[in-house]
């Protein structure tokens, strides 16, 4: 197992290295020169220089890359044009509210897929199946921020049901200790305060969550209905088991391995769609962040921010990879 | 059949006018089994045995109520210890399936459960029909195991279908089939997925434990050589129709049926002069002439005259043997000869 | 003994030596433009698609004026977009121009950014596929590493930051979330040569020393390229939705007089309880477009799947 991980790590490394080389070469692709592009066409002579003489644009390419990744592996990703402050602290401090976010979606899409997938499979051709498939397909192609838009202006300005914004009423006053305030108002008992921080995610939640919710319903759906055709599920048939049995230990089983793989994927999907669902809600995650570098063309923020996603991203994989482990042991072997 | 003899000679399993029709959206239906009547007393070895489409798996998929129930019609009656098992509901099959029919399927490979533990797979029939714990199951899987040959059982138990070879994979099925000592096995091609060399083996094994729990077998295959070491009697199918029905011996001594003719023809013979050609049938399965309108073989058959594609024959008993054929080849031969 | 194989072309119906491409009569295509017809998904998407390019070709036509006019911005107020009244079929935008006339404009740029888009993404990424699938060695190697690190980032953050160096302007865009597409479509048709390749009726083509070339281009790729085209609808989907969300973002173009669905459901935000329509409508182009273009994509896998060839 620990073989595994290892060689899994060892595989990203040169993907992430090639990553690097390529952010490097964008900043420098920036139209003029590099420091003016960072700083944009205001910037005054003094905090040019001062620039150029950070990132060390004025010497050779291949020594600027070498400080460049050798400040990566310290886990200095730069720091931002406009607030000077280091992008990684920035990161580390709204990270929390997007895994939040993200894990919220996450668990309504797996919640609601998964069961409605199946239901679906067994109804094959059947009104339920009909439904739940053109309902997914609705749900794929709504994008994201139009949902987001649409559940904001319903639920939250009309109705008044739910918050239209931020991720906890200002007038709680709420310990923080993690950042995942959701957490937070759990560790510290404070009930209100966690209470508070669920319903705010609510409404983001949905709308982010929508996308992966309808892509996993498919695959449940078309795994099940290509385990029920399996030759195992007939024996398992054959025994004489009760249908209960069948479902959960020989179909469910089989069928949730594709499933598990998707869920890996959608991770970039839920990092991309909170950017934009964050955007909305003001919900003071990674995405509202990165809005705004974009909004102001920070490309040191960027340029992180991108490195900083890719790192994450090739981490859910490796987890989806040791559950898929788990669940098959086909793959444990080899 | 008198009466007086019914009682103390009813068969086991009555198969009578078994038909099977598939009939998917907006497609013509399809008779895959049409017609077929057949019976096994307790503790009997029957055949069953055609080529690939004949109806064969259909006939053993409608007797184990395993057909899909949407776009498939069964038709007839199939009497198992004076029920009729077409009639019962879906949690009556599920009962007695496994307990007193079960089924050994014809691929290994495909028939396991990837993910589970063999172990759990075999436990799990004795859990169900014999309300036992897991670890009395286990217990006995344990036992199974070792009596359909697989050495170090109790490490066995653990392991995954993926661990093990096609041999033993099938003997799990084999193990599994007869956990819970049914009376009747149907096993469906059980070798024909194996190497050459595993098939004897299997076999053995299964004759073995098909003896040492007095089930009823009804051996499906295409294979003549297997029906000849384990069968009392054999139906040959054909197109969804037994062709012919008779006794191991009378069947391999005097084939009636062109169709059984031609089966027995294209095995090759240790005693045939070197050199010999092999007589394979004509034509292909494919090309059949429906039952509605003459007889399904007449396409390929070398005793064809225009009665056959003119009317339908019955299976009409001939002798001590069932036999669905206008010319069969006694008749010919006979001709011949004069 | 020898042993004479049949001309490639006339190899029987044994299930193996198939070759989907050239059964008789072209059955591959034939049998899946039945299947299309006759499946109401299908026809729907195909209906949303031909309305959308129908609207798209002919907004100069349809439309009562000139788009991003802005013509009567001085009856916008900070609290109130007049509805809908006999000038106006849907009423002002929030700038003051025409709503109707923008969102049949908004069309046409959907149109022209997702396909130009998507044939960036297709053209690129399938000659790569082709090259690393049909030649291998260290042409796939480098094509494969190449896709592995596109392929770290989420796509619409990938096209963000290549349109974030292009600047701002329409080509940007389009490059931008082609560009994103390229490891998508490389590495599917790669896959799919790989796979075509392990054929058995590829290696008997090989066996019976047909040549590579005619090989990859007469047996492989018309093979694959059917997954390919599904992939490619479904790709006319998603870069519809992407450009609406680069401009969501702020990467669009930077001209007002452009009317873009997804620049009009960012300037609605900001009117929401005055006039939600304002963001209802682009919104819903933008779905029922995409939805357009995804109905048909599975409607066409599912058509081309061999598992429903009958």
């Amino acid at each position: 197992m620990l073989r595994f991980v290892l060689k899994r790590i060892a595989l990203m490394v040169p993907v992430l290295l090639g990553l690097s080389v390529l952010l490097f070469a964008w900043v420098r692709a920036l139209p003029g020169d590099p420091a003016r592009a960072l700083l944009g066409e205001r910037a005054n002579p003094e905090s040019i220089a001062r620039v150029t003489e950070r990132y060390g644009f004025d010497e050779p390419l291949l020594e600027q890359y070498l400080r460049y990744l050798g400040a990566l592996v310290t886990g200095d990703f730069g720091s931002s044009i406009r607030t000077g402050q280091s992008v990684t602290e920035s990161f580390l401090e709204r990270f929390p509210a997007t895994v939040e976010l993200a894990l919220a979606a996450l668990l309504f899409a797996v919640l609601v897929g998964i069961p409605v997938g199946y239901l679906a499979a067994r109804h094959q051709g059947r009104p339920l199946d009909t439904i739940v498939m053109s309902g997914s397909l609705l749900g794929v192609a709504t994008p994201v921020f139009f949902l987001a838009i649409l559940l904001k202006l319903v639920f939250a300005d009309w109705l008044h049901w739910l918050p239209t914004s931020l991720r906890q009423d200002a007038r709680i006053d709420a310990t923080h200790l993690t950042n995942f305030y959701v957490l937070d108002g759990l560790l510290t008992r404070e009930w209100d305060a966690a209470w508070d921080a669920m319903v705010h995610l609510v409404l983001p939640g949905l709308a982010l969550g929508t996308i992966p919710l309808a892509i996993i319903a498919r695959i449940t759906r078309a795994s099940v209905a290509e385990v029920l055709n399996e030759d195992y599920v007939r024996t398992a048939e054959s025994k004489g088991l009760t249908r209960r049995l069948i479902s959960r230990r020989h179909v469910l089983r089989n069928a949730l391995l594709p499933v598990v793989t998707t869920i890996g994927l959608q991770a970039g999907l839920l990092l991309s769609g909170a950017v934009l669902t964050e955007t909305v809600f003001a919900f003071n995650g990674m995405g509202e962040y990165l809005f705004d570098a974009i909004g102001q063309r920070d490309y040191p923020v960027l340029q992180g921010f991108i490195l900083f996603i890719a790192l994450i991203y090739a981490l859910i994989n490796l987890l989806v990879d040791l559950a898929y482990g788990l669940i098959d042991p086909r793959v444990r072997v080899s | 059949m008198n009466a007086g003899r019914r009682d103390n000679d009813q068969p086991l399993l009555s198969v009578r006018n078994l038909a099977v029709t598939f009939q998917l959206r907006g497609q013509h239906a399809a008779k895959a089994v049409d017609d077929v009547s057949f019976d096994i007393r307790a503790g009997q070895h029957v055949g069953l045995v055609g080529e690939s489409g004949s109806g064969k798996s259909v006939t053993s998929l409608a007797i184990m109520g395993l057909l899909p129930r949407r776009g498939v019609r069964v038709s007839g009656e199939v009497m198992f210890d004076g029920t009729n098992l077409l009639s019962k509901s879906r949690g009556e099959m599920s009962a007695l399936r496994g307990r007193d029919i079960s089924m050994v399927f014809q691929d290994p490979m495909t028939s396991l459960n990837p993910v589970i533990p063999i172990g759990i797979q075999v436990a799990e029939i004795i859990q169900r029909h014999f309300n036992a714990s897991k670890s009395a199951a286990l217990e006995r899987t344990e036992e199974l195991l070792a009596r359909v040959g697989i050495p170090d059982p109790r490490r066995r138990l653990g392991e995954y279908p993926h661990q093990l070879s096609g041999g033993m994979r099938q003997r799990v099925l084999i193990a599994m089939a007869l956990a819970c000592e049914p009376r009747l096995l149907i096993a469906d091609e059980p070798t024909t997925a194996l190497d050459v060399t595993i098939q004897a083996q299997v076999l053995e094994v299964l004759k073995k434990l098909v003896a040492d729990t007095d089930a009823a077998l009804l051996m499906i295959t295409h294979d003549l050589g297997i029906v000849a070491g384990l069968c009392d009697t054999v139906n040959v199918m054909y197109a969804g129709r037994v062709v012919e029905s008779a006794t191991r011996e009378r069947l391999f001594a005097q084939p009636q049926h062109p169709y059984t003719g031609g089966l027995l023809e294209s095995i090759p013979k240790l005693d045939s002069p070197r050199g010999a050609p092999l007589r394979p049938i004509p034509g292909s399965p494919t090309q059949v002439l429906p039952w509605s309108e003459g007889c399904a073989f007449a396409p390929r058959c070398g005793n064809r005259t225009e009665e056959c594609t003119a009317r339908t024959p019955d299976l009409d008993p001939a002798g001590d043997r069932h036999l669905r054929c206008f010319n069969p080849l006694s008749r010919t031969a006979a001709e011949a000869r004069r | 003994m020898s042993i004479n194989l049949p001309p490639i072309s006339d190899v029987p119906a044994a299930e193996t030596a198939v070759m989907p491409g050239e059964g008789p009569g072209g059955g591959l295509w034939r049998g899946a433009w039945r299947r299309l017809r006759r499946n109401p998904t299908a026809i729907m998407g195909a209906a949303i698609i031909a309305f959308f390019v129908l609207v798209a070709v002919f907004a100069p036509l349809l439309a009562p004026y000139e788009p991003g006019s802005a013509q009567w911005s001085g009856d916008v107020t900070p609290t109130t977009v007049p509805g809908p009244d006999d000038d106006h079929l849907l009423g002002l935008d929030r700038f003051g121009s025409d709503l109707y006339t923008q969102l049949l404009f908004g069309a046409r740029q959907s149109l022209v950014y997702g396909v130009v888009s998507t044939a960036i993404g297709l053209s690129v990424g399938a000659l790569l596929g082709v090259l690393a699938g049909g030649l291998g060695g260290w042409v796939d190697t480098a094509v494969m590493r190449a896709v592995d690190i596109m392929l770290s980032v989420p796509s619409l953050l990938l096209a963000v930051s290549i349109a974030a160096v292009l600047g701002q302007n329409a080509y940007s865009i389009m490059i931008a979330i082609g560009a994103a597409q390229v490891p998508i479509f490389a590495r599917l048709l790669r896959g799919s040569m790989l796979a075509q390749g392990r054929t058995d009726y590829v290696l008997a083509a090989n066996a019976l020393g047909i040549r590579r070339r005619r090989i990859v281009m007469g047996h492989m790729l018309p093979n694959a390229i059917g997954p390919t085209i599904v992939q490619a609808t479904l790709n006319l989907a998603t870069a519809i939705i992407e450009v609406a969300a680069l401009s969501f973002l702020g990467l669009g173009s930077s001209d007002p007089a452009v009317a873009e669905w997804g620049r009009m459901l960012v300037a609605a935000q900001d009117r929401f309880e005055a006039a939600p329509r304002l963001a209802l409508l682009p919104g819903t182009a933008i779905a029922v477009t995409a939805l357009g273009f995804t109905l048909f994509g599975e409607a066409l896998r599912e058509a081309l799947d061999p598992r429903n060839r009958r």
